[in-house]
């Protein structure tokens, strides 16, 4: 297909897979690489990239899966306002696999099932649609998602205040990622030689966000995007870069990733929200790495609207492994839970919920069952 | 699954695991008629004069209008193809209906029409049905149920449990059209290439498999809920066997790659309702694709694969790297991607 087929090319893919193998033959040492996003860890294994490469290559799956990331507390809040008293009140929006995430008791699936109104939609627009609609009723839309997703969330609210819709709200449960890969790094445990960094947010957040951290904590950083040669070539590059003692930001989706980024989306972004504290799941609280409401838009804030601080939340359960995987320092397998209590079909933990989460993909395509 | 305390999720309605649970903890503790428990999407049982296939399919459907087809034609095919897919000529089917109070007739009289045409295309008679009708918000506006029967040749032998190492794997065509143009309908998502269904009965080329192979046919089985992958999963443990499959050679469509991109689907488990998979003994392997694309409904079938003794009850595709990966069955529902 015209601008995909061109990026899975069976001969370019030969090529590059020889070049990872002749560059990870004369490091002769083991290599870990992190893939800080979902979408990544999706298309090695679909696309078998982790099947052809060099025994002393390791891929390992970060924390930028928005659905993994989502704490517990984050997950109950939002379950709330889906049942109990205001259940037929409330139109609950949100994206994709986010239904299926357990809190400590339910899920927004669950509750579906027990009648809450509950809608998945792929773009956050529907719920401005459905506020106009049901005037009687309070739509919250759950706000996850990294750089990529945030900005038109942002731009959805501006036009619900510019729309005066009064019974539209936000949960925001957004990630920024640059300040999670620093407290990942600054864990102290975590053992990676270089990062492939997300296409989609690198796009908003141009390749030159990167270059602090490459230097400051000396990993090669390397852009790609998802089709199989950005990856391969991504991972070429970062190769390249440790055979030659190197620790700089690397561009392998040139076509889509600038510099700069997208400044307008960012500036859209920085007008509706700001920088706060914010809860990942299995990392604890890094600061400055979510996005809470600036104070003109604050009356669009569902916690707030809804006292949503209040609600009693529970903790992830002791035995998963979700924190350890999305730090890289355990692999999905390694879980007790793995394949056992938590499966895709009844997750416990997080990553085994969405389909671009470590755990999911490990079982799916490589037979956790 | 806790049967005490869990409900029913739509998920356990989408072809995947979890129906798989459904069935095997609720429906077979009661079910456990030997015809019912070969698990095919139809029976088989002997009738004074030779054998006949009976298959049940309910069909609900959002949007019940989509590009290519409506609820009715494709509660026809459905249960046509269902049939069909044991070997046998379908000749008759009933039909039931649950209509929502506030249906439109005009709507209703479509879907009637379209059942009509879709089961004077197939040859098969409509010849017994009924109908009730539920209070609004009781049902989704339209429910069609259709149970069909055939007429199994004599010497036939089809089904899941058939395949052996060995055999030849085919697909008639592209897989994931019916699943994108009603998911694209649905969502109101517009492509420059808009996908039709692929909603059609199988039973000419079912018969002209037949009529040409013979017992060399060992499985037939449409691709419906939970893709093709579901189906290659299923016959892999039906019949002890390992399935392994070309990525290269699965015909996908354009505009069904470029949806999934979009969406982050896998067209490997979108559903179909015009397509078949053919497990032949190898030396038919020519001969069957031959036939199959000489049927109007065939002419992008393909070999796709083939049944091995290795890793039995598990399904594994070559990629186009040279890689090879797991192609398990659906978890849960698919949902679309979130960034």
């Amino acid at each position: 297909m015209k601008y995909l087929d061109e990026f899975r090319d069976p001969s370019i893919a030969k090529a590059l897979i020889g070049r990872i193998r002749s560059s990870a033959s004369r490091l002769s040492r083991s290599v870990k690489i992190m893939e800080i996003c979902g979408s990544h860890t999706v298309s090695i294994f679909r696309s078998g990239i982790k099947s052809v490469l060099p025994p002393n290559v390791t891929m390992i799956s970060g924390p930028g899966c928005p659905v993994c990331v989502t704490a517990m507390e984050d997950m109950d809040r939002m379950i709330s306002l889906a049942c109990g008293e205001e259940r037929d009140s409330h139109i609950i929006a949100t994206f994709g696999d986010m239904i299926r995430v357990p809190g400590t008791v339910t899920s927004l699936e669950r509750e579906m099932a027990s009648g809450a109104d509950v809608r998945v939609t792929t773009s956050p627009l529907d719920s401005l649609l459905w506020a106009e609609e049901n005037p009687e009723k309070e739509i919250v839309f759950l706000g996850v998602g990294f750089e990529t997703t945030s900005p038109t969330v942002a731009a959805v609210v501006k036009r619900a205040k510019t729309a005066g819709l009064a019974n539209f709200s936000v949960y925001p449960a957004f990630k920024l990622l640059p300040p999670a890969l620093e407290a990942l790094l600054d864990g102290g445990d975590v053992a990676i030689d270089g990062f492939l960094c997300p296409g989609h947010v690198s796009i908003m957040l141009g390749a030159a966000a990167y270059r602090p951290f490459s230097s400051k904590y000396q990993k090669p950083c390397v852009v790609a995007g998802f089709e199989p040669l950005d990856i391969l070539l991504g991972i070429s590059m970062i190769l390249d870069q440790l055979l030659n003692d190197k620790h700089e930001v690397g561009n392998a989706y040139s076509r889509a990733v600038s510099e700069d980024g997208n400044q307008n989306a960012m500036s859209l972004l920085l007008e509706v929200f700001q920088p706060c504290d914010a809860p990942w799941r299995g990392l604890g609280v890094i600061p400055s790495s979510g996005l809470g409401f600036n104070d003109a838009f604050m009356a669009f804030d569902a916690v707030e609207r809804f006292g949503l601080a209040a609600v009693p939340t529970g903790s992830d359960p002791p035995e998963c492994a979700c924190g350890e995987v999305l730090r890289g320092v355990t692999s999905p397998p390694e879980c007790p839970l793995f394949g056992l209590g938590c499966t895709p079909d009844m997750p416990i933990g997080s990553c085994m919920v969405s389909s671009e989460g470590s755990c999911a993909a490990w079982f799916k395509y490589s037979g956790g069952g | 699954m806790n049967l005490k305390t869990d409900r029913v999720l739509l998920a356990h309605g989408a072809g995947g695991k979890m129906s798989q649970a459904l069935t095997e903890r609720i429906f077979l503790k009661y079910f456990d008629d030997p015809a019912l428990l070969m698990l095919n999407d139809y029976a088989v049982f002997e009738v004074p004069g030779g054998r006949i296939a009976m298959s049940t399919d309910t069909y609900t459907i959002d949007p019940i209008f989509f590009p290519g087809g409506d609820i009715g034609s494709l509660a026809v095919h459905g249960t046509v193809n269902d049939v069909a897919m044991s070997g046998a000529i379908p000749i008759a089917i009933s039909t039931g209906f649950i209509l929502e109070e506030g249906l439109l007739l005009e709507d209703l009289e479509i879907i009637a029409g379209s059942m009509s045409a879709a089961a004077g295309t197939a040859g098969v008679r409509i010849v017994t049905a009924d109908t009730k009708v539920v209070p609004r918000g009781s049902a989704d506006r339209i429910f069609i149920n259709t149970t069909g029967i055939g007429i199994i040749p004599a010497g036939c032998v089809i089904g899941g449990q058939e395949a052996k190492p060995g055999d030849v794997i085919l697909l008639s065509g592209t897989i994931g059209d019916h699943g994108i143009a009603v998911a694209s309908s649905r969502e109101g998502i517009r492509f420059s290439t808009v996908v039709s269904s692929d909603s059609a009965s199988l039973n000419s080329m079912v018969s002209a498999l037949v009529r040409a192979l013979g017992d060399q046919v060992h499985v037939l089985r449409d691709p419906t809920r939970g893709g093709l992958a579901t189906v290659l999963n299923e016959i892999s443990v039906q019949s002890n066997v390992g399935i392994r499959i070309n990525e290269e050679a699965i015909p996908v469509r354009e505009g069904v790659k470029g949806a999934c991109e979009l969406l982050g689907y896998d067209p490997l488990y979108l559903a179909n309702e015009g397509k078949l998979v053919a497990i032949v003994a190898p030396e038919a392997a020519d001969n069957a694709l031959r036939v199959i694309r000489s049927d109007p409904l065939g002419g992008e079938a393909a070999i796709i694969g083939e049944v091995v003794r290795d890793h039995p009850r598990t399904v594994v595709m070559n990629t186009p790297l040279g890689g090879h990966r797991l192609v398990d069955r659906l978890s849960g529902e698919m949902l679309p991607r979130i960034c």
